[in-house]
């Protein structure tokens, strides 16, 4: 290819990436006004201000035909909008519910904001992938990161803790993931994803090294969206890292990943061999972590391994794999997205002395409802949501997830998930039983922990939290509507557009 | 008036009296004090929805209106519209819902007066009406599923509503768990319908369910019974009822008396069509609705507390509304549930009124220097006399206790003998040998009604007083906002009746709500053909032979209890020596729950993580199940070593097994 | 000298084999990191083997990212482990078991 022509394709393609320029220059814009003054408080403001203006151009995206740009690396259109919107909008929380959060620790740094900027962009280049590379690249970018963001606090030694294991066993995990694409690469001779479909596995060993390299690629992004039994990191880092920032990562890191995954699995992956792999990593992961999160008394713990429950659920509708269980998947990560930033956003205002979040136990907060009533109804909110209580989003996320996989004869998973998902009620309405119905003057616990006096109320914060209770109450009235946009996604001209190769 | 306007003013009212009651005072600490404004507008938002619903009934014509909200969600083939149904059954529903309700948010407004969650109260209250609404008027099963789930977590709210006594909030736990063991059921069969019939609105469901295949028509309706039970008290998951009386009186009134447990048997009625093509499952509704009720009969006699007497009798007599539904006869448990939401409904306000005055008589001793650790206002034993003190309550009471124990001419006596004689006849004329069982049962149990009603007004209203310093402190007379309700229900349990009058009567055309909701009058609620009919003599002497029963039992209860008083249960005790003892230990429920689920099979592992759930009854099988979790958790747990190569050795492994699955499984 | 690309492949494969033993029983933190690096680069060998096999540049362009995320990598795995070594006063990874159950 002539080198002009390339760089005048590329030119005209700068649209396709125009929210990962806007966040990345903004960052940068960000890092410099840090190099001055490093605790600058319009500077999380930029930051969302960036992020809001590429909301807002992706927003606009959501309707547009699917296509690719940058030769087949990148894909645009309503998919990955929809993906990189989801990122953005969680990302933009997460700043605001850090501000006071970390001010009060004395960890406002602005370039704690600015990597935060940055793990977004990776998220948006992984969300809208169409080839290994790009996978690769914006995964690495998402995760380099997000270790750092989870040692933040390096004088803390459960911080440092957590951002060690994240570390470590990312990084192996990364081994196993670009030995994955290396295999894959290997044996269809393409990193391309629509062109891997139509490679041709001719020799049996061929075939071989193709499913071993999707098998190993897999487990990278298992690893991501922590499914068991590659979860073990999950309960440890979340519960040591800033709690603004576990939600961060819990949501948008999983939704960017997950949505990486519906590509691969949708465009890359011929046949459905992939079924039975997923449907037995879903049972693992919502049993491994409905279970463990019974008898977590730290409730940021508890809120980890619902989380790895979380992801067992849209496992069931990845397994089944049809583009109503996609787009089921798709709503899912929205409500999950939502509530769960909301979940820890509430708690990272719950906590009475800044690093006690990993040691918060769920008794010392009892009766905290009515001190806090906006912070407890939200709770509520989130905390029914999560358990799948039908009149907010929770319920409609489960039923699209749960009944495009029956349809496709995964009766029995589902019928693991909904006595899964009917263990959850536990632990979460625990949560509301010690939120409203627990005197803090009968709980040990809660009469010392509150000498040190509640933080003080972050009007904007307690905003952000009540916009996504309503949220979620707002989708489950339009859920029908979003599952069929999600559906138009993956239409025939999706199909047809599938482009690429090198 | 244009009817949608009007059904959507019936369930949005509520709900607007609950957000406003609700958040107001919440967020604007003032307002929570403002019991006139909070209280009226609590109980406007009812009486209004009645009103509306009253001229809907009088201006019905016949042809069922069905209202759509809106569109709920589309998705694939499936479409769920927020749409409604005014039909006879959901009118009468609505009415019964709507009038007791607001008669009971009126008391409230007298007995809730100076509790500190006045408000909340009131927001949780009108909430449930709209759920329930939701429940009755639903023209879908997941409409109705909405409210039924609603419903629960009121209850749930209700039960645990004075949340700093502890063993609330256990039965709270315990009333909202054992529903969702129901609703997991009633799920399930709504999964079943949708996945043969492709539609969950009721038209399709009634017009196409008796044509599925028998198979799966059967476990549809056993599912849907068996969240029936759940909601609706049955055995085995009626544990929750009694526990549930910890919440405020007017709430076991409600929700535990009058409208909530009823909706198992709104949810037959509704299905009529599809249970009466199961017909072993009709059986088994009969049974288990025959057992239940005799089984909770024979424990009321035992009980002191005057809200577990009411307690057990709401499970016996919804036992009898299953045994109606189980003989096909739908109209007439609706006609159980309309009457007995007028006498239960009076009598659990009558006790509430009673605990009221009992609890001023406990203030007075305390004052006077007396120890009342030991005293408590619910206890029968040491009530006695209060007819003089309390004339209002004490009347209403007494006739509401007649009506119950189907003394002839009051509302009882009409529904139950409905009951009875449909029973009878599906085994007379039907040739089906369960209905004698089931009505020799309810013969029994009807005596048994009589006893421990008679029983309860003896101990409670007359015979000398019995607490401490009689002739110096005295009871007082409830406020006339509790009073006037009082009247209002016993007016109803003497009158209602006359809507079902027997078949004796001009060959039933006087039965009007037979003509009303049976489906050969073009109503919704489907019967049995049965060819031929009972003989007239024969149900002349039926009526005979149980209103003499009730009649006899009543006098021999009253002559016992007056001449002998308390005294009179150890006589009881002595003659019935280990059965009594049985009665009294409810059947043993408690310990086999705790000894055999509890102890035995995970050895109290499970209540040490689940304290908040702790609890005794159901809680054994909650805790079975969450304690065979927490043993699962505790083995997972030890996986979790915090070790960060033992993390990466699971991972390898987890390599090893997805790479297993790929390569082989495929 | 012609060798053939089963023999670069099984060489990475021996590599990363030998580096995922690393990770899992070596106790020096600063080992395990360089055992991770060891399990890169054995893919970074496979994917040129693969490349120059096929003639297809798109697995080399891998290879470059894969440094630079590998460079990255290890800077802050780095910078991590000094932080526990300030405030655990060692880099045994064994004895890093604050959260656990």
């Amino acid at each position: 290819m002539e080198l002009a022509r390339a760089f005048s394709t590329m030119a005209a393609d700068l649209p396709a990436i125009f929210s990962m320029i806007v966040v990345s220059v903004v960052g940068l814009v960000m890092l410099t006004v840090a190099a001055f003054r490093s605790d600058h408080p319009s500077i999380p403001w930029l930051g969302v201000a960036g992020m809001v203006v590429a909301s807002a151009w992706e927003l606009f995206q959501l309707g547009t035909e699917p296509g690719t740009a940058f030769f087949g690396a990148i894909r645009v259109g309503g998919y990955a909008a929809f993906i990189n919107l989801l990122v953005l909008l969680a990302g933009i929380a997460t700043t605001i519910l850090s501000v006071p959060y970390l001010h009060r620790l004395k960890h406002d740094y602005g370039e704690v904001y600015a990597l935060l900027m940055y793990a977004t962009v990776g998220m948006i280049l992984l969300g809208s992938s169409n080839s290994m590379v790009s996978i690769f690249v914006g995964l690495e970018t998402m995760s380099v990161c997000l270790y750092v963001l989870a040692g933040l606090i390096r004088e803390d030694e459960g911080a440092v803790e957590a951002a060690l294991k994240y570390f470590l066993l990312g990084a192996f995990s990364t081994g196993f993931f670009l030995y994955g694409i290396a295999l894959m690469y290997g044996a269809t001779g393409t990193m391309y994803l629509p062109a891997m479909a139509q490679a041709d596995l001719a020799t049996a060993g061929g075939t071989l090294l193709f499913w071993a390299g999707v098998a190993l690629f897999l487990i990278g992004f298992l690893f991501k969206v922590s499914a068991a039994p590659f979860h073990m990191w999950t309960p440890d880092v979340y519960q040591g890292s800033p709690t603004p920032l576990t939600g961060y990562m819990s949501t948008a890191s999983k939704a960017a990943a997950f949505g990486s995954l519906i590509l691969v699995l949708y465009y890359a992956l011929p046949a459905e061999r992939w079924t039975l792999v997923l449907a037995v990593v879903a049972v693992i992961t919502m049993v491994v972590g409905n279970v463990m999160a019974l008898s977590q008394a730290n409730v940021k713990r508890m809120l980890a391994y619902s989380s790895i429950a979380h992801a067992g659920y849209i496992l069931v509708a990845l397994a089944a794999g049809t583009e109503a269980a996609f787009a089921g998947a798709l709503f899912y990560l929205l409500v999950y997205t939502v509530m769960n930033i909301g979940a820890f956003g509430v708690m990272a205002l719950l906590e009475w002395d800044g690093r006690e979040g990993r040691v918060q136990t769920l008794d010392s907060l009892a009766g905290i409802g009515t001190d806090r009533p906006v912070l407890g109804v939200t709770m509520v909110v989130f905390m029914f949501s999560l358990t799948g209580f039908p009149p907010f989003g929770g319920f409609f996320g489960k039923y699209a997830v749960f009944a495009p996989a029956v349809d496709a004869g995964l009766t029995w998973l589902v019928l693991i998930g909904v006595l899964m998902s009917a263990v959850s009620g536990y632990y979460y309405l625990r949560v509301v039983y010690v939120f409203w119905m627990q005197d803090r003057d009968d709980v040990v616990d809660a009469r010392q922990a509150s000498l040190g006096g509640l933080p003080p109320v972050s009007r904007t914060s307690q905003g952000v939290l009540v916009v996504c209770a309503v949220g979620l109450v707002a989708m489950a009235f339009f859920s029908g509507g979003l599952i069929e946009a999600a559906t138009g996604f993956f239409d025939a001209s999706a199909m047809a557009a599938a482009g690429g190769g090198g | 008036m244009d009817s949608e306007l009007l059904v959507r003013l019936i369930l949005l009212l509520p709900l607007f009296g609950a957000v406003v009651n609700g958040l107001g005072p919440l967020f604007v600490e003032q307002m929570r004090t403002r019991e006139g404004w909070i209280g009226t507008l609590g109980t406007a938002v009812v009486v209004v929805p009645f009103a509306l619903t009253a001229y809907l009934f009088a201006t019905f014509d016949g042809t069922p209106v069905v209202v759509d909200f809106f569109t709920w969600m589309e998705a694939g083939d499936l479409s769920l519209q927020f749409s409604y149904l005014v039909d006879e059954l959901s009118l009468i529903m609505t009415l019964v819902v709507t009038g007791v309700g607001g008669v009971i948010h009126l008391y409230s407004t007298g007995y809730m007066h100076g509790d500190s969650g006045y408000w909340r109260f009131f927001a949780y209250l009108n909430l449930f009406i709209f759920a329930m609404l939701n429940l009755v008027l639903a023209n879908n099963l997941p409409v109705l599923f909405l409210g039924w789930e609603g419903v629960g977590l009121c209850s749930y709210l209700l039960i645990g509503f004075w949340y700093t006594d502890l063993s609330n909030s256990a039965a709270a736990n315990k009333a909202f768990i054992v529903n969702r063991i129901g609703d997991f059921a009633f799920l399930m069969a709504m999964f079943l319908l949708f996945s043969q019939l492709g539609s969950l609105d009721f038209d399709v469901l009634l017009a196409e369910g008796p044509q599925l295949s028998q198979d799966v028509l059967n476990w549809t309706v056993l599912l849907l019974f068996i969240g029936a039970t759940g909601k609706s008290a049955q055995i085995p998951l009626f544990v929750w009822l009694p526990d549930a009386m910890a919440g405020p009186t007017p709430v076991s009134a409600l929700i535990h008396a009058a409208t909530m447990v009823t909706s198992g048997l709104y949810l037959l009625a509704r299905m009529s069509e599809l249970v009466l093509a199961a017909e072993i499952v009709m059986a088994v509704i009969a049974i288990v609705g025959a057992l239940t009720a005799i089984m909770a009969a024979t424990i009321a006699i035992t009980q002191n507390d005057i809200k577990k007497v009411l307690a057990y009798s709401t499970v016996s007599q919804l036992g009898y509304m299953f045994m109606a539904a189980g003989v096909g006869a739908f109209f007439v448990s609706i006609f159980h549930v309309l009457t007995h939401a007028f006498f239960k409904g009076c009598l659990f306000l009558g006790s509430g009124s009673v605990i009221h005055s009992m609890e001023h008589v406990e203030h007075e001793l305390e004052a006077e220097g007396h120890d009342v650790s030991d005293f408590d206002p619910q206890d029968m034993r040491t009530m006695g006399g209060l007819q003089q003190y309390m004339p209002s309550t004490g009347w209403t009471y007494f006739i509401a206790t007649l009506a119950i124990s189907g003394i002839p001419l009051l509302a009882g006596f009409f529904s139950k003998d409905e009951i009875l004689f449909k029973a009878f006849e599906y085994g007379f004329v039907g040739g089906a040998n369960y209905a004698w069982f089931v009505w020799g049962v309810g013969v029994i149990t009807a005596a048994l009604t009589a006893f421990y009603m008679a029983r309860s007004y003896y101990l409670t209203f007359l015979g000398e007083p019995r607490w401490p310093d009689a002739d110096t402190v005295h009871a007082h007379e409830s406020s006339a906002s509790m009073t006037i309700p009082l009247w209002i229900l016993a007016g109803g349990s003497a009158v209602t009746g006359y809507l079902g009058l027997p078949a004796v009567i001009a060959d039933g055309k006087l039965n009007w709500i037979h003509h009303y909701l049976g489906a050969d009058y073009g109503g919704p609620v489907a019967e049995p053909s049965l060819a031929g009919h009972v003989p007239l003599a024969l149900e002349w002497g039926l009526i005979g032979l149980s209103s003499g029963i009730a009649v006899g039992v009543f006098l021999y209860a009253r002559s016992a209890y007056l001449a002998t008083g308390v005294a009179f249960d150890e006589t009881l005790s002595a003659r019935f020596g280990g059965l009594y003892q049985t009665w009294s230990d409810t059947y043993y429920w408690d310990d086999f729950y705790d000894n055999v689920v509890v102890d035995s099979l995970i050895n109290g592992l499970a209540r040490r993580g689940l304290a908040p759930f702790d609890g005794r009854v159901v809680d054994g099988i909650v805790n079975g199940v969450a304690g065979a979790a927490q043993v699962g958790s505790g083995l997972l747990r030890r996986l979790q070593t915090g070790v960060v190569q033992n993390y990466a050795l699971a991972l390898v492994l987890g390599v090893v097994l997805v790479i297993g699955l790929m390569v082989f499984g495929g | 000298m012609e060798v053939a690309l089963n023999w670069y492949l099984a060489l990475g494969a021996v590599l990363f084999s030998i580096g995922t033993l690393g990770v899992l029983f070596k106790r020096n933190a600063i080992v395990v990191l360089m055992s991770v690096e060891l399990m890169l680069n054995a893919v970074n060998l496979t994917l040129v083997a693969f490349s120059q096999s096929m003639g297809d540049p798109d697995g080399q362009l891998l290879v470059f990212f894969s440094i630079a995320v590998a460079a990255a990598e290890a800077a802050v795995g780095l910078a991590i482990v000094i932080a526990i070594f300030r405030s655990k006063v060692t880099v045994d990874i064994n004895e890093i078991n604050l959260f656990k159950h």
